[in-house]
Parts: structure tokens; sequence; C-alpha cells
């Protein structure tokens, strides 16, 4: 599980069927501290999620298939949750 | 997924069983921004994509859950064509 940030959407119609009903967040990974960490990913969003929330998410497929309760689906990347806080140091 | 640009294709004849009558074809990973990282990577295609589109893909075994024939040696697949990307 890391943090990220979601900074955009995807639209996609013609998509496979395992992705259909899902919006598709573009997310950028972030540190604790909010600093980008490598590429954005794109991942399915089952929390509704919106463009600025700060999110946990996953990039493995047997724990996304299991979030979205699909073992056969070819998904890897899901957002799962939607942060309100982050305490980093002694005071967490 | 990541985003990527479809480059071109590619025909094999004498192919894996696993691969049979899939439409492989060339694709160029790219950003959000449309600009090309890395280097370009052949992808099994599922959704009818062509030279031109700019499409949603993956790696890994993911990729091979997309083929009818699960037991296949694909490592990357198109998994949707983009319309729009709002960033």
């Amino acid at each position: 599980m890391t943090l990220g940030k979601v900074v955009g959407t995807v639209v996609s119609t013609m998509k496979i069927k395992d992705l259909q009903g899902y919006k598709l967040l573009l997310v950028q990974p972030i540190d604790p501290e909010g600093r980008p960490q490598g590429r954005t990913l794109i991942a399915l969003d089952t929390v509704q999620a919106g463009e600025g929330d700060t999110v946990m998410l996953i990039d493995e497929g047997n724990s996304s298939r299991q979030i979205l309760g699909a073992p056969q689906a070819a998904v890897r990347t899901t957002v799962f949750a939607v942060v309100d806080q982050v305490h980093l140091g002694k005071d967490a | 997924m990541k985003l990527g640009k479809i480059i071109g294709s590619v025909m094999c004849t004498a192919k894996d069983p696993g691969l049979e009558g899939v439409k492989l074809l060339l694709l160029q990973p790219v950003d959000e921004g449309g600009k090309a990282y890395g280097d370009p990577l052949i992808a099994c295609d599922t959704v009818q994509a062509g030279p031109g589109d700019l499409v949603l893909w993956e790696g890994g075994r993911e990729a091979a859950m997309t083929l009818p024939d699960r037991f296949n040696p694909a490592d990357a697949a198109v998994m949707g064509i983009v319309d729009r990307v709002n960033a």
C-alpha cells in the first residue's frame, strides 16, 4: 500500500470488461510528506475519490482482485481509501 | 495501468499457441502529457486498438489474464482506448 494524490481522471469507452463500471483515476504516488515518487499510475476507483484527494492505493494484482471481489479480473492498481490525515514522527 | 501510444504492429505466423489469434501492437509508454519515456514494447491487443491510439496498458501477470487462453506468455496487454485524459 502506498500514498498517492489524485491528479486527474482518464476516460475510456472501449475497454476490457474487467474495467467496466469503474472510474479511472490518474494517481501520483507520494511520500508521507507529499513529495511525488515516481511516475503516475492509472487506478480503479472504489471509494469515490476525486481530484486533489490524498488516497491509499495498491499496485498489486491479487490485493486488487480481493478489493474488487473479482478473482479473475486483470486489474493491478486500485484506489481503496481516501486519507484524512497522515501523522509523522513522535506525535503520531 | 499506464498510458501508451500505439506506434505500429507486429505480425507473427509461427508463435506460441497461447497467442493464436491475438493482435500484437508496438507500444510506446507515454506520460499524461503524451511525452514518451522508456523503450517501446510489444503488447497484446484486446480492444481493437490501432496506430495513433492513446491506450491503457498493463504489464506482468495481468496482461496474460486479458487473453482468452490464460496459459500464454504475454507480459504486456492493451486494456482500453483512451478517449480523454483530464489532468
